[in-house]
């Protein structure tokens, strides 16, 4: 393909330019296929540049279909048909796309093509999408032809380039003609401009096609291999990038599961096993909301995660408010003994949730205004996860702002800060001690809400972050929440980091064991508060 | 009072002593000499499963030995239990030999299946079963000697210490669920034939088996007892009561932490031990975190501080979990929580306070929270 026949190229654009000069007034696509009935191959050829001149949208369908060798001819009265497979196959009418049923092995003549016509179809249908109306149309079929390095798309290429309006498209049309430009018999000064277009583009489509022209001592040579060294240095940086992208992710996801302990652990020094239930019973709140709007109210699925959030985070609320009063009040100054109990609360709660909705997963589905996703560069982004990051920070910096301008958040930097002192100030220290659970489970709620995004809903959602979130406590220190965001946002992105170089498990198993090791030099934390309630 | 409370304890100990050591002779005996048919014959997986249950209590002795008479939490003394396990279960893996399905003398089924060519060089020696049973031994005490050297030197402890073994199980799990680790990632190691030269599925080798745990158990008891009431254990209670007082009086406490540290890391990995053959398998989620924090909850239930206690405690829920599990599924998880609940909340002394608290009217106060200091 690397050298196709000036005579292939001809034809190519021959048919393109009937194509367009006719598309205003199409003739009838059904006269044009009988044409087909014929067992000459050049009357098919007419036949075929009739069909694409009659400018009908099926035009595409057909073709691909005689390409397949499922174009068939019906016997019984000569129409053209379209079979979905061999022997026995339903039928659908080629002019119509009417269904007529289905037909057996003997009732029908399958239209023969050569391996000219072959060639005649595929160039045709590659340029046909390349003037589709739908610019993503466009530039998927510019991808294409790079990728295919299809040299009779040539033509078609250059004459939908002159008409291209869109930039982005402009941009892959040139890419691809670049790269067909690269890979035929071109001129040297040509092809190193060209290489220059590729280089542009960057990705793995453009290195493996650089690599295959970089063998050999010619100029044009040369020039490939100093752009790959140069992909090849870019490479580093976009997946440093990217790495730190997706570690910002993890990162915000661990803050947004640890933050609610962080508050429960700093000012109360209670260690909450049932915190990751907290994460679950969310995410289930999610699944419910949807379930509702699912067989109620449709129109408002866009909406689901908004009305989630508020029902998560006071239902959660409720229950860690519940669980205070009901049994951590009276294990206070036994933290280890509140670490047992809050266990065994997180095994009741995991089996409840369990009894109610099944163990197995639950589906979440996702707004659309959170589907999808965009590239940047030469990384690409989820959308969900640029909105999980941005909804990790909002919810850090809410509870930043409430605990430095709210009374109550006053009231429990007290606490925090010296439990006897507060109390003999006149703060109602238990009252305060039953809110700030309630707050830090209502926080591990609306986390839920937002991993369901993210990960499978089911009972064990909990268990599967309560151990990272203790590590970001630890390593954040207590008391602190900027701790909390810069434990969060480090662990994270060493996570991500270490993947590449270590794998997934042991990145995870270094990364406990830095933590081990630091909490030995720092036994209180990277950012440990000072105050004389502060054990040294 | 506190003279009381230790002889209670002492007795308790040695009442559970000699019912271990009944069963030690009894068990093996009603398996081995009765006929199957007759109403007093043991089957051999009812004492397989006791057998079990004779290990978890030796895993609850040693919790109850660090966190009764030291305040030292541990959540990840199941990675002790495992790595215990691991020894053995290397031991019996290299026993197997040339009856593997691939056949080969020297390599493991599934280091053949990886492809492996050697033996990693740790797994050398494991042929030999002293070999093994010093590494059962050598090994958790090792990671228990370095981890408590670096944690108990720079005062981590409270709830800071609990979390940080948790990671440390957590992160074993994770390294030994790795293929590459060269224990056979998440199958773990299985399908033993023999120990010394004995058949693992004859009635013999097992009776022999059990009263074997019977004896390391009451052996531990008794060590721990000797420790707990000698003037090390002393300063150890009072470490347990009082830390930085300890301190002051010129007790090197880390030191003191050390040693029930490394020795309680050497009783679980006995227990691991004696758990592999009986068992028949060991894999990575033995070290998962669920496991140790539960096995702290035996210790919970039956009394922490008397020894004697957690051993009940180990068995009694243990057999409970058996019943539950079989007959109705859905109701453990709520029973094994609720139980979390319940001992903490309405008897911190456990069943073995209960059992004190008949026995003698005037009440005795219940043990101090451990470590006051550590509630900031």
């Amino acid at each position: 393909m690397r050298n196709p026949t000036p005579a292939l190229r001809a034809i190519a654009a021959f048919f393109w330019l009937i194509s367009l000069a006719c598309a205003a007034h199409a003739s009838d696509l059904a006269s044009a296929l009988k044409g087909l009935d014929t067992s000459k191959f050049p009357e098919k050829e007419k036949a075929i540049a009739a069909i694409v001149a009659s400018g009908d949208p099926r035009v595409a369908d057909i073709l691909t279909a005689l390409g397949d060798g499922k174009l068939l001819i019906r016997k019984s009265d000569r129409r053209v048909v379209i079979g979905d497979g061999d022997g026995q196959s339903k039928i659908s009418d080629a002019a119509t796309g009417e269904d007529l049923g289905q037909i057996s092995e003997g009732e029908f003549d399958k239209i023969a093509i050569n391996n000219k016509i072959r060639r005649q179809i595929k160039a045709i249908i590659g340029s046909l999408t390349l003037f589709a109306a739908d610019p993503i149309t466009r530039l998927k079929a510019a991808e294409e032809i790079f990728r295919s390095r299809d040299q009779a798309a040539f033509e078609p290429l250059q004459e939908a380039l002159g008409k291209e309006s869109d930039a982005a498209v402009r941009r892959a049309m040139e890419q691809a003609l670049a790269g067909l430009i690269l890979t035929s018999d071109a001129a040297d000064k040509e092809r190193i401009a060209a290489i220059e277009t590729v280089k542009s583009k960057g990705g793995q489509d453009a290195t493996a096609l650089l690599a295959e022209i970089a063998h050999g001592e010619d100029r044009v040579a040369q020039a490939a291999r100093e752009a790959l060294a140069w992909l090849e240095r870019s490479r580093v940086w976009w997946d440093a990038l990217q790495n730190a992208v997706y570690g910002l992710s993890l990162g915000s996801v661990l803050l947004l599961a640890a933050i609610g302990l962080a508050i429960t652990f700093g000012v109360m020094g209670v260690i909450n096993m049932a915190h990751g239930e907290m994460v679950m019973i969310g995410a289930y709140v999610t699944f419910i909301v949807q379930e509702i709007i699912r067989n109620s109210a449709p129109g408002l699925f866009d909406y689901s995660l908004l009305i989630a959030l508020p029902l998560a985070f006071f239902l959660t609320g409720t229950v860690g408010v519940g669980i205070e009063r009901s049994v951590i009040r009276f294990l206070y100054g036994r933290p280890l003994e509140t670490l047992l109990a809050t266990w065994g609360l997180s095994l009741i709660l995991q089996q409840a949730v369990r009894s109610i909705f099944g163990p197995t997963n639950r589906e979440v589905g996702t707004p659309s205004w959170m589907s999808g996703s965009f590239q940047i560069g030469e990384i690409s982004l989820t959308v969900n996860r640029i909105v999980i990051i941005l909804f990790a920070l909002a919810v850090f910096l809410c509870l930043l702002l409430a605990m430095r301008y709210t009374r109550f958040g006053l009231q429990m930097r007290a606490v925090t800060q010296n439990r006897e002192m507060a109390g003999a100030m006149g703060i109602n220290t238990a009252r305060i001690d039953a809110l700030t659970f309630g707050l830090g489970s209502g926080i591990a709620g609306i986390a839920g809400v937002a991993l369901s995004q993210i990960d499978n809903v089911s009972p064990n959602l909990g268990q599967s972050y309560i151990i990272d979130s203790f590590m970001v406590v630890v390593f954040g220190g207590v008391g602190n929440l900027w701790g909390t965001l810069v434990a969060a946002m480090t662990l994270g992105i060493a996570n991500k980091f270490l993947e590449p170089l270590a794998g997934a498990v042991l990145g995870k198993i270094l990364v406990l064991i830095f933590i081990i090791l630091f909490i030995q030099k720092r036994p209180r934390g990277l950012f440990a508060l000072r105050g004389r309630a502060v054990e040294a | 009072m506190i003279t009381w409370r230790l002889l209670s304890s002492a007795r308790g100990v040695a009442i559970t002593t000699l019912v271990i050591l009944v069963a030690t002779v009894l068990v093996p005996a009603l398996h081995l000499l009765t006929p199957s048919n007759s109403a007093l014959h043991i089957p051999a997986h009812v004492m397989a499963l006791f057998g079990k249950y004779l290990c978890f209590a030796m895993l609850a002795l040693s919790i109850d030995l660090i966190w009764g008479f030291c305040g030292i939490l541990s959540l990840g003394h199941g990675a002790f239990f495992a790595l215990g396990g691991y020894g053995m279960g290397m031991y019996l893996m290299r026993q197997i030999g040339t009856r593997g399905v691939y056949g080969n003398a020297e390599l493991p089924d599934f280091m053949v299946f990886l492809n492996w060519n050697e033996l990693p060089w740790y797994w050398y020696g494991f042929d030999q079963f002293w070999f093994a049973a010093l590494m059962v031994l050598l090994v958790p005490g090792l990671l228990a000697f370095l981890f408590g050297l670096l944690a108990f030197r720079s005062r981590v402890s409270g709830v800071y210490l609990s979390i940080i073994t948790q990671a440390l199980t957590f992160a074993l799990m994770l390294a030994f669920f790795r293929n590459d680790m060269g224990f056979g990632g998440n199958n773990g190691l299985t399908d033993f034939k023999d120990i010394l030269g004995f058949n693992l599925q004859s009635g013999s080798t097992r009776a022999a088996l059990f009263a074997v745990s019977c004896l390391a158990l009451a052996a531990s008891l008794l060590t721990c007892l000797f420790i707990t009431r000698s003037r090390l254990g002393t300063v150890m209670t009072a470490i347990r009561d009082a830390e930085s007082r300890t301190r002051f009086l010129g007790y090197r406490v880390e030191a003191f932490k050390l040693f029930a540290f490394t020795l309680s890391a050497c009783i679980a990995g006995l227990a691991g031990a004696l758990y592999v053959p009986q068992v028949g398998i060991i894999n990575p989620s033995e070290f998962a975190p669920a496991n140790s924090i539960e096995a702290v909850i035996w210790a919970a239930i039956g009394g922490r501080g008397t020894l004697f206690g957690p051993i009940i405690g180990a068995i009694v829920v243990n057999f409970g979990k058996s019943w539950f599990t079989s007959v109705l599924p859905d109701i453990w998880l709520f029973a094994l929580g609720g139980l979390f609940l319940a001992v903490t909340l309405f008897l911190p002394q456990g069943l073995a306070g209960l059992f004190k608290m008949r026995a003698r009217k005037p009440v005795v106060p219940p043990i101090p929270a451990a470590q006051p200091e550590a509630a900031e």
